[in-house]
């Protein structure tokens, strides 16, 4: 190094000089950054605000316990919430065994070669695959095929396809960040694949697995356009029949094959209608919603927290 | 050194003490034609001016190769493994001391691609650890491994110390109480763990997490306790402990330890094994290899001026 540079580096000015410089551009990205991120936050407060200001109206106790009315003052949304918890349920008992499953055997047992590769490409694209497709394949396999007609297990089934891939993604991806030291020291006692599997890969990624049901869930609680497709009723003024009967053996599962609505399609059917008076339930249709949406949400951070604190790798 | 306990007339006779060569060593473990097939012995001497100390051989290996698919990783190893002694691995980073650590309890068939050669013949009953018709599954519940960093699952104390038990069909509460105690004493951890058996093994320091994986190996009576580096992630006194753990465990298991502290080898251990490039340079008690090494190479190692 020559003595010129040399002493241009030792000029302590002008290093002050290029800190402060430097620091200004650290500054302008956080600006830059928050004022980014409150956009985003203040549309959705807007949309959030927008809607229960027009739904306003409609939040009384009655609008849970009535069907949908051509009145629109007395129209409520028990057909759609019922039919909407329902189907969740549907879509939980299908989606997350089968995704969770999948997910091991992808991450645990399945060889590394280029047919693994393929399955996890595919798996991953299915997750973008638009939400109507899924509707048709619905259609044809479930509604025809089976024959489980315009149901609440059909319904339910199209959605579990739906949210298969952000269950698996999720799963595997609560499955990897359990660390291979952990795995070893099972082996290493003796423990076969699926001793480790269930005794400490599952347990020890549960907090992942539930988070990934959470968001696949809040993903399906607003599908419309699928359901519609395999042609769920937007009015209903009856709920499924009851699963516990009074006479042995007192659960049925007949609801599974009763015609349904869901929030989403009660929206849109509200929306579509002319009269004024009904973008109000439809407006606090979306606002509900969207409330359910959040709260799934805040769950699933919440018990990715939980998990975090207990499991601290 | 502890004495053997041994039906054969060269160790109680030192008059009869013949010498051997090395590479006669693990083969006569096998063809032992004068003994029983279950207690072959162990004999060491690199010279024809030392006499042999003999020993009972708990693992012989014999001309092991090891393959990472093409790459082969270990070269025609023989090494017997005395009864009940420490042994110790030692040698440059990469030199397939770990690689050959985890021959013994089949950790490799966990990668695909892997591939053994030769034999490691677990004694008395003879069976080659390496075989092919021999279960890893089996392999690992009779051979126990201490990893290069602790490892406990996030799970209680105790439940750590169950496990093995558990996998092995134990459900009696008293029975896998008292060997959890047993175990823990023996890891010399039970008068730090004793009250706090039902909390999480991760809020116990480095050190204690290592000796509470020890207590885990322990618990299910290993043939073999495999240690890999156990102490390279802890401080100076961790390290102190679990060095004097290893030598007073010497009475109940055989030790085979993997280090990269020649000091530790040299404190800990009986025989030394100082390996290059997944070949063995040379094999002797560790007295031998840290005070007289005969070859030039494993000179250089110990001196530090390679490595």
């Amino acid at each position: 190094m020559s003595a010129a540079t040399t002493a241009a580096y030792r000029n302590v000015d002008a290093l002050r000089a290029g800190v402060t410089r430097r620091k200004l551009f650290d500054k302008l990205f956080v600006v830059l950054g928050l004022v980014v991120m409150l956009t985003c936050l203040a549309v959705l407060a807007v949309l959030f605000i927008d809607l229960v200001r027009d739904g306003a109206p409609r939040f009384k106790p009655e609008f849970f316990t009535h069907f949908a009315s051509r009145n629109a003052e007395r129209a409520g949304i028990l057909a759609a919430w019922v039919g909407t918890s329902l189907v969740m349920l549907v879509t939980a008992f299908c989606a997350v065994p089968v995704g969770v499953a999948a997910a091991i055997y992808l991450e645990e047992y399945a060889p590394k070669n280029w047919i693994s590769a393929a399955i996890e490409i595919n798996v991953t694209n299915l997750a973008g695959v638009p939400s109507i497709v899924y509707g048709l394949l619905a259609l044809g396999l479930f509604v025809y095929q089976f024959n489980l007609g315009q149901s609440i297990v059909a319904a339910g089934l199209t959605l579990a396809l739906l949210i298969l891939p952000i269950v698996i993604v999720a799963t595997r991806e609560a499955i990897r960040s359990v660390p291979n030291s952990i795995r070893e020291a099972a082996y290493g006692l003796g423990a076969t694949r699926w001793e480790v599997t269930k005794d400490h890969v599952l347990p020890y990624s549960t907090g992942g697995v539930l988070t990934g049901m959470i968001l696949g869930l809040s993903r399906a609680i607003g599908e419309t356009a699928p359901i519609i497709t395999i042609g769920a009723l937007s009015f209903i003024a009856f709920l499924p029949q009851s699963p516990i009967k009074g006479e042995f053996p007192f659960i049925s599962f007949q609801w599974l094959h009763d015609p349904f609505t869901v929030m989403p399609i009660q929206m849109f059917n509200w929306v579509s209608r002319p009269d004024q008076a009904f973008q109000s339930n439809a407006a606090a249709v979306g606002a509900i919603l969207l409330a359910m949406t959040l709260l799934m949400n805040g769950i699933a951070i919440w018990i990715r927290y939980r998990f975090r604190k207990t499991i601290n790798w | 050194m502890q004495a053997t306990e041994s039906d054969n007339s060269t160790a109680t006779a030192p008059a009869q003490e013949i010498p051997l060569h090395n590479d006669a060593s693990g083969r006569a473990a096998h063809e032992g034609s004068r003994q029983p097939p279950s207690t072959p012995r162990i004999s060491i001497a690199m010279d024809d001016t030392r006499t042999v100390r003999s020993l009972n051989v708990k693992a012989a290996v014999d001309n092991l190769n090891f393959f990472y698919g093409q790459h082969q990783a270990l070269k025609n190893l023989t090494i017997p493994i005395a009864d009940r002694q420490v042994t110790a691995l030692i040698g440059p980073s990469g030199c397939g001391k770990s690689t050959f650590l985890r021959c013994f309890n089949r950790m490799h068939d966990l990668q695909p691609d892997t591939r053994y050669e030769g034999s490691i013949t677990l004694h008395p009953d003879n069976l080659n650890l390496v075989g092919r018709g021999v279960d890893p599954i089996e392999v690992r519940m009779r051979i126990g491994m201490v990893f290069q960093k602790p490892n406990p699952f996030p799970k209680s104390i105790f439940e750590n110390v169950a496990y093995g038990l558990r996998l092995r069909g134990v459900r009696n509460r008293a029975t896998l109480a008292e060997e959890v105690e047993k175990a823990l004493r023996a890891a010399a951890l039970w008068d730090e763990a004793k009250d706090r058996l039902q909390d999480s093994a991760l809020a116990l320091s480095g050190g204690q997490m290592q000796r509470l994986c020890i207590a885990r190996a322990l618990a299910t009576a290993p043939e073999i306790l495999l240690f890999d580096e156990p102490t390279s992630a802890l401080d100076p006194i961790a390290t102190a402990k679990i060095e004097e753990l290893i030598s007073t465990l010497r009475d109940q298991v055989t030790v085979l330890i993997v280090t990269h502290n020649m000091q530790q080898a040299a404190r800990v251990s009986d025989y030394t094994a100082f390996m290059y490039l997944g070949e063995l340079i040379e094999f002797d008690e560790a007295a031998k290899i840290f005070t007289n090494p005969s070859k030039k190479a494993t000179e250089d190692y110990i001196t530090g001026r390679y490595g």
